[in-house]
This record gives C-alpha cells, sequence and structure tokens, in this order.
C-alpha cells in the first residue's frame, strides 16, 4: 500500500520533470523554426559528410582498408564513418550544453525567466540537453541513410547503431554539463575545444588503437569517445562480441555520473 | 493554510551574498487580496527580499513561507502559482511576442489549446494584439514591459510579484500598467510591488514597507506614514545661488522641522502659507517659493535621508 | 603602414594580451595533433603501401601549414570583427577618433596577419623538429602561410560586416572553410578527386598554398610555377581588401 503511494508519487514527479524538461526543449524547437539558425542545423550534418568523403575516401585510397578484430576486412571508409557518427553526436552535445548553455545564461540572461517558473535549474539543462539528443539524432539518421546507400552498413545495422548513436549523445551531454558548470568565460571553451579534437583525432577514429604503445593506449581507453567509437563501429561493421556491452556500461555509466554531478551543480549556480 | 493567514509571512529573513547582508532580517505579512510595497532607495535590497519571496533565491536566515509552503522545500509547488515580472525585461528575443507567452506557459504544465486562448487574452490586456507575430527585439521598452507582465500572468497566479513594473516608462505608458495592475486587483489578485515612484505607491499599495540598508524603516498604509512622519504640508524654499547654509540658520524654529536638499529647503508645517509668510517677515528672499501637501516623497526624505532616484 | 591603422593595430595587440593563453591551445596544439594523428599513425599504413614518394607525415605537414593560415585568418576575421561591430562596438568608438574606416580595417587585418604568422611560426618549429623540412627553401613557406591567410581574410572581414546574424558564421566555417581544409590537397592530391571536384579544388587559395608550402620544404616543383600560385594568392589578397574596404567604409559611415 505505501509503496504503490510512494511509487506512484516518484511516477507523477518523474513525469512533472519530463514534462518541464520538454518545455525547455520546445522553447528552441520554437526558435529553430525562426531565421538563419536553419543554417546552422543543416550545416552541422554537412561536416561528417565531408570529413568522411575526405578521410574516408581520399585519404582512403592511399591507405586501402582494415582488417578488424575479429576478421573481417572493410574498406576504410566503413572504418572511419562510424567515427564520424560518433564525434558528430559528441560534438553537437558538448557544443549544446556548454557553449550554447554559457551563451544563454550569461549572454541573453535567458534563464533568469525560466527559473521563476516551477522548472528546476536542472531540468533546464536537461532540456537542453533533450533537445541536443533530437538534433544529434537527426544528423545521425541522415549520415546513417548516406552510409546504407554507399553500402558501408546495412538498413538493420543502422537501425541497431541509432540507440547507441544517442547513448553517445547522452554520455557527452552528461560531461558538457558539468563543463558548462565550471565555466568562467569564454576562453575557456578553447581548452573544452582542444580536448574534444585531441579526443576525436586519436580515439581510434582514423587509425586502430593497437598502434599506440601503452601509456598513451591506456589514456585513450579512459576517454568515453574511443567507447563511443568502439561501440558504433561494432554495430554498422556487425563485428562485436562481449566486450561491446562493456563500451555500454562505461557510456552508461560516464552519463549517470555526469548528470547527477550537473544536478547538484545547475541549481547553485542558476540561482545565487 | 487556514483562513485569514497571510500568504506571504518573512520572519527575521535574512540574505546575504558572502560577507555582504542585502537583506537584513525584516519582517512581512501579505495578506490575501493586498496590494504591498516595498520602497526604498538604490541597493535596499528591494529585489533581493523579491527574488526570495518568488523562490529564485534560497534565504541565509530567518523564515519564509508562501501560500503556507516552504520555499527550499517546495518551490516549484509555490513557483507555479506565483507570477514574476523581474526589475531587467528577461524577454527571448529569439521568440515573437505571443511565443514569449506560449513557450513561458509551458514551463508550467499548461495544456496547448489554453495556452494559444490565453496568450491571445492577455496580448489583448496589455494592447499588444497587433504586435504579436513581430520579433521581441525591435519593440519599445513600454511594450516589452508590458510583455512582461502579461508573461507574469499567464498561469493566472495567486500572488504577483513586480519589480519595478513602470521604470523607464513614459507617462501614458505607466497610466495603462496602473489601470492594468488596478484591475488585477479587482479579480482580487494579490500584488507584491516594488517602486521608486511616490505617485505610484500611493496609488497602487494597500500597505507598503520603506527599507533602507536591508532593514524595514517603516511600515503601513501610505496615508498613516505620511501622518506619521510628515506635516500635513511642505513648503519649497529655493534660493538661487546663495548658500543654503547661511540661510537654514536664519530659519530656526519655522514650521515644526528643516530638511536642507542640494537645491532646496523644505519646510514642514502644518499650515504652509503661514510658514511662508514667516519666512518673509525674516526678510528672506527665496527666488522660489512652493506650497503642497506632502506626499510619500517626504516620508521617505525623512526615513532615508536621500532622494529617491539616483 | 600608416600611424593612424598602426594606432588601430595597437589597439588590438593591447587587447590580445588578455587573450592570448586560449589562442596558443587552439591555435597551435590543434594542428599539431592533426599532424601526429593523420601523419604518424594514419601515415604508418600509408606509408607500408607506398602510394606517395615522401613520408605520409612529410607530405601533410606543409598542407596544414597552409591550412592553419586559411583557418587562424578565418577566425580572426569572423567573431572579433563580428563584435567589433555588434557587441562591444569598438569599431564605432574608434570611429569617433580620427580613425578612418580603412584605418580601422587596416589595423585590424594587420593584427589578423601577425596572429597568422605567429600561429605559423610556430608550427614551421614544430615541422622541424618532426624533421619534415627537407630543405632550407622551406623558410619560405612562412610567407606563403602568411599569403593563404591574407588571400582569405579581407573576404571574411567583409562577410562578418555584412551579415546581420551570428548564426551564418557556422554557414562560413562548415560550407567554405571546412571543404576547402579537406578538400585542397592538404591530406590526398586533388587528381583523386572527380573533374568538377578537381576544378573546385583549384579556384580555392588554399590549393595553391598548400602547393606552394609543399615545393618549400619538399624542395620539390609546383603543378602550375611558382608565379602561378603565388599570383593567385596576390589576387585574392587585393581583390578581398579592395572588397572589404567598400564594405567598411559604407557601415562604418553615416
Ligand atoms: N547576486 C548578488 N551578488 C552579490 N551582491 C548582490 C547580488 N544581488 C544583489 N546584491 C547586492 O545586494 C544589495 C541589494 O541589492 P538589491 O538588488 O536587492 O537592491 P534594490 O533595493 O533592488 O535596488 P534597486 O533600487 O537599485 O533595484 C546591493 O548592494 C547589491 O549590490
Ligand atoms: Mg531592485
Amino acid at each position: 500500500m505505501l509503496t504503490t503511494l510512494v511509487l506512484s508519487r516518484v511516477a507523477a514527479s518523474a513525469a512533472a520533470r519530463g514534462q518541464r524538461s520538454t518545455a525547455v526543449a520546445w522553447r528552441n524547437v520554437t526558435a529553430a523554426r525562426h531565421s538563419a539558425y536553419w543554417w546552422v542545423l543543416v550545416s552541422g550534418f554537412v561536416e561528417p559528410l565531408l570529413y568522411l568523403l575526405s578521410i574516408g575516401v581520399g585519404v582512403g585510397a592511399l591507405v586501402g582498408g582494415f582488417t578488424l578484430a575479429d576478421g573481417t576486412r572493410v574498406s576504410y571508409a566503413a572504418y572511419v564513418a562510424p567515427a564520424m557518427i560518433a564525434a558528430s553526436a559528441m560534438n553537437g552535445a558538448v557544443a549544446e550544453t556548454t557553449m550554447n548553455f554559457f551563451g544563454k545564461m550569461k549572454y541573453m540572461r535567458l534563464y533568469d525567466s525560466v527559473i521563476a517558473t516551477p522548472v528546476a535549474p536542472f531540468e533546464i539543462a536537461l532540456g537542453e540537453l533533450l533537445w541536443a539528443l533530437l538534433r544529434g539524432a537527426m544528423y545521425s539518421v541522415a549520415f546513417l541513410v548516406i552510409m546504407t546507400a554507399a553500402g558501408l552498413t546495412t538498413p538493420l545495422r543502422a537501425l541497431a547503431t541509432l540507440p547507441a548513436t544517442v547513448l553517445v549523445g547522452l554520455a557527452f551531454g552528461g560531461i558538457g554539463m558539468v563543463l558548462g558548470t565550471l565555466m568562467r568565460s569564454w576562453q575557456d571553451f578553447d581548452y573544452i575545444a582542444v580536448g574534444q579534437v585531441a579526443m576525436f583525432l586519436f580515439s581510434g577514429t582514423f587509425a586502430p588503437a593497437e598502434g599506440y604503445s601503452l601509456v598513451p593506449r591506456i589514456i585513450l581507453e579512459l576517454t568515453p569517445l574511443y567507447h563511443g567509437v568502439a561501440l558504433i563501429r561494432g554495430l554498422t561493421t556487425w563485428s562485436f562480441d562481449w566486450s561491446i556491452l562493456g563500451h555500454v556500461g562505461y557510456l552508461v555509466g560516464v552519463a549517470w555520473l555526469g548528470l547527477s554531478i550537473a544536478a547538484r551543480r545547475t541549481g547553485r549556480m542558476l540561482c545565487p | 493554510m487556514s483562513e485569514g493567514e497571510p500568504l506571504i509571512e518573512a520572519r527575521r529573513l535574512v540574505k546575504r551574498f558572502g560577507d555582504f547582508v542585502a537583506v537584513d532580517g525584516i519582517d512581512v505579512a501579505v495578506r490575501a487580496g493586498e496590494v504591498f510595497g516595498f520602497l526604498g532607495p538604490n541597493g535596499a535590497g528591494k529585489s533581493s527580499a523579491m527574488r526570495m519571496i518568488g523562490c529564485i533565491s534560497p534565504p541565509s536566515g530567518g523564515s519564509l513561507r508562501i501560500l503556507g509552503l516552504d520555499p527550499v522545500a517546495d518551490g516549484p509547488a509555490i513557483r507555479a502559482r506565483l507570477g514574476v515580472c523581474p526589475q531587467r525585461d528577461s524577454l527571448d528575443d529569439d521568440l515573437t511576442v505571443i511565443e514569449n507567452l506560449t513557450v513561458y506557459a509551458r514551463y508550467f504544465g499548461l495544456p496547448r489549446k489554453i495556452v494559444r486562448q490565453r496568450a491571445a487574452e492577455l496580448l489583448e490586456f496589455v494592447r499588444l494584439s497587433e504586435r504579436a507575430l513581430d520579433r521581441v527585439e525591435p519593440l519599445s521598452g513600454g511594450m516589452k514591459r508590458r510583455l512582461t507582465i502579461a508573461r507574469a500572468l499567464v498561469n493566472e497566479p495567486d500572488i504577483v510579484l513586480l519589480d519595478e513594473p513602470t521604470t523607464g516608462l513614459d507617462p501614458q505608458a505607466r497610466h495603462l500598467v496602473w489601470e492594468r495592475l488596478f484591475r488585477l486587483k479587482q479579480r482580487g489578485v494579490t500584488q507584491v510591488i516594488t517602486t521608486h515612484y511616490m505617485d505610484e505607491a500611493e496609488q497602487l499599495c494597500d500597505r507598503l514597507v520603506v527599507m533602507d540598508h536591508g532593514r524595514i524603516v517603516a511600515e503601513g498604509a501610505p496615508r498613516d506614514l505620511i501622518e506619521r512622519f510628515s506635516t500635513r504640508e511642505v513648503v519649497e524654499l529655493r534660493f538661487g545661488d546663495s548658500p543654503l547654509e547661511s540661510v537654514i540658520a536664519k530659519l530656526d524654529g519655522v514650521g515644526q522641522r528643516l530638511e536642507r536638499l542640494p537645491d532646496r529647503i523644505l519646510v514642514y508645517a502644518e499650515d504652509g502659507d503661514t510658514a511662508a509668510a514667516e519666512v518673509q517677515r525674516r526678510r528672506l528672499v527665496p527666488t522660489s517659493v512652493l506650497v503642497r501637501r506632502s506626499s510619500l516623497e517626504d516620508v521617505f526624505l525623512h526615513l532615508t535621508g536621500r532622494t529617491l532616484v539616483d | 603602414m600608416t600611424r593612424p591603422t598602426a594606432m588601430a593595430l595597437e589597439y588590438f595587440l593591447v587587447s590580445y594580451r588578455r587573450t592570448w593563453r586560449g589562442t596558443i591551445f587552439s591555435a597551435f596544439v590543434t594542428p599539431v595533433l592533426f599532424l601526429l594523428a593523420m601523419g604518424k599513425t594514419v601515415g604508418t599504413y600509408i606509408d607500408a603501401r607506398g602510394g606517395l614518394e615522401v613520408a605520409y607525415l612529410d607530405y601533410i605537414a606543409p598542407g596544414v601549414l597552409a591550412s592553419t593560415g586559411l583557418q587562424i585568418g578565418i577566425f580572426e576575421g569572423s567573431f572579433a570583427v563580428y563584435s567589433a561591430f555588434h557587441w562591444s562596438r569598438c569599431y564605432h568608438a574608434m570611429r569617433v577618433s580620427p580613425l578612418s574606416p580603412s584605418n580601422i580595417l587596416g589595423g585590424h587585418l594587420s593584427y589578423a596577419m601577425l596572429r597568422v604568422a605567429l600561429s605559423a611560426t610556430g608550427f614551421v618549429l614544430v615541422m622541424t623538429a618532426f624533421g619534415s623540412i627537407h630543405s632550407a627553401t622551406g623558410v619560405l613557406a612562412l610567407p606563403v602561410a602568411v599569403g593563404v591567410g591574407a588571400s582569405v581574410t579581407p573576404l571574411v572581414f567583409a562577410y562578418s560586416a555584412v551579415i546581420s546574424t551570428e548564426g551564418l558564421f557556422a554557414v562560413l566555417f562548415r560550407f567554405v572553410m571546412v571543404p576547402m581544409s579537406l578538400f585542397a590537397g592538404v591530406f590526398f592530391p586533388v587528381d583523386a578527386m572527380p573533374a568538377p571536384a578537381r576544378v573546385l579544388a583549384y579556384l580555392s587559395p588554399l590549393w595553391h598554398g598548400v602547393e606552394l608550402c609543399r615545393a618549400a620544404t619538399l624542395a620539390t616543383s609546383t603543378a602550375w610555377g611558382v608565379p602561378v600560385h603565388a599570383g593567385y594568392l596576390l589576387l585574392w589578397s587585393v581583390a578581398g581588401f579592395l572588397i572589404a574596404r567598400r564594405v567598411f567604409v559604407r557601415k562604418l559611415t553615416d
């Protein structure tokens, strides 16, 4: 009796949280319908595609192909493409939760009015993340369609990959939200950008991590993007084993950790 | 919450920013249907108090209950029944006028259909219907202020908090806002207002407090305060360029009290004309003499020793 | 440089004192990381197949140098200029002083070119450390990188002056800068691309810069001869400057 009561209260408050976070995401959808923002949306899709063509196809002609851990031989484009999706999911989620969150908070003072409503600070951050995931999922769908059309993966594998791309976005969104609460000025974003580029370049994106010596390799395997790339590549090339669960677990852990730290920090930051 | 219990009740309420005490132990009780005012010079702590009442800023000390609830534990539930018009317009420049209302209403979890209908009504209420589809950015200051007020009403709040609702507006726009706030009062909506305009406070507020340095220095209905802290009439004397020190010594004993401002001397008296005649009799030659009824402004001057707007 | 222009330049140099730390990272560390990831790591696989005459690291290093010139130039000409018009409004503040729109443009452009030269110098030092500079002519890669910057930056200044929302920078970065960096012969020879794409690469100033840089560091010859490539970069610089000056005069004169 008591448990059902408690459970129903928990469910009700979770539903209210969800509704309020969605309302924050909805604000962005409404704003996106106006003006030049459309260009920003479209351009976010073009970037991974350009990298795929340049590095995957252009440099790919010089590299040839790779043999994956399970012995499958893939073209360089098929090797690089899943990494592009993972990186794009990372970039989208990080941009929205750090730079854009900071800009909306400090310069546009957008949240000054929102905190006066029942929406809690953490729900604002969740809403921004939700919006980032939504955008990211759109890009991923488009990119997976192109990969399928180019024969770099199959429709079923692409379908299985989609939730994985959202998970990568969620993990980086969690990290981004924590970083977003630590920012002091625009200059700090330069450091975040370098961190992103470093991950983008070395997370087994363009060449197998087996090539690195021990220490860099350990550092690399600690980065979330490494797990994101490994997970998504495993799915698009359908060459995974049980270790894929480790990647999933790692990303879920990062997402959970990031969100719970952010939950505590956002309140303090938005309501002095 | 029982009948007759105040909607807002603060006891020894404190707000600190680091070592600085912005609100220093104030007691406030606002009853249902009342229009309550916070007055005070810049930096007195009005907005800080308002933000605590709005459950945006957690109190640093004392107790605060709003609608019978605790702001820290029940913040969202309280905010759901408040309408807030902050000192600084915080409209969303990326959205149109009407979207500013509909998007905001969604934060209260109102169903879409009601949202649309209410947004249209509110735009009508603040006379912005023609601008519904325009962007917010090019609107005039007065229009933005009215839109912010409309936004504060979108959830049909029990209490509306208005931090300087008419600062920066031209006289017409101010009168429009006053008239709308009066209509809200008639509907029984409780309002808490801060203002730097004494005429505004006299017109709108049933009761008010004057704050200075984070403390309440006086409390009461506007008329009561005038009676308590001022005389019936005031004579304003200007003396051109001559130094006021020498003049004020010669005015000793005229009226009940004297106040020297940078540019003029105020003589507080029950009968202004008699006091003005006494000034003449003492062979002082002011460049101008103005006899007027005492106002809240004089109370304010007396209590804080400062003019209102810096 | 005229005295007023030098005064405008000084303004930007002074404000750079506050922000240089972050730019060292983004302007310098990023290309080095690129060099490592692509040149060293992917390079191992490419060199094993032997598709190029030189090591892949040495092949892309001059290309990344030229493209650093491009990117720093574009960055310096984008948000900073937009901000000077719309946010900090420092152009308008300068306009009240005796500085003319041309002085302001000249000063800010010179500053941008200094930033390009600074980053390019750092990058050339890294290339030397990696052993990617095969000849003394490699020193010439430095002015070429600045030339690449000079070929696009004035146009970016003009772009930033006319756009009405900063959202349009995403278009500039993702539809102009990124494609140029990726397809103008930095990472793979343009001959590998289909004809239409190749023509676009030839039209881009970056390809000419890459050709010159590569010829300088590897002591090889260029595709179309040094005068053609250098002349093409110069053409863009001059035309860009004239356009930017028109736009600045129009925008800063009421
Ligand atoms: N977030 C903050 N951090 C530090 N100090 C603050 C903060 N907010 C307000 N203060 C300080 O608290 C004091 C009271 O400020 P508050 O805004 O409450 O004054 P006010 O009465 O509303 O003044 P005004 O008439 O100018 O609006 C001021 O000295 C202000 O500097
Ligand atoms: Mg205030």
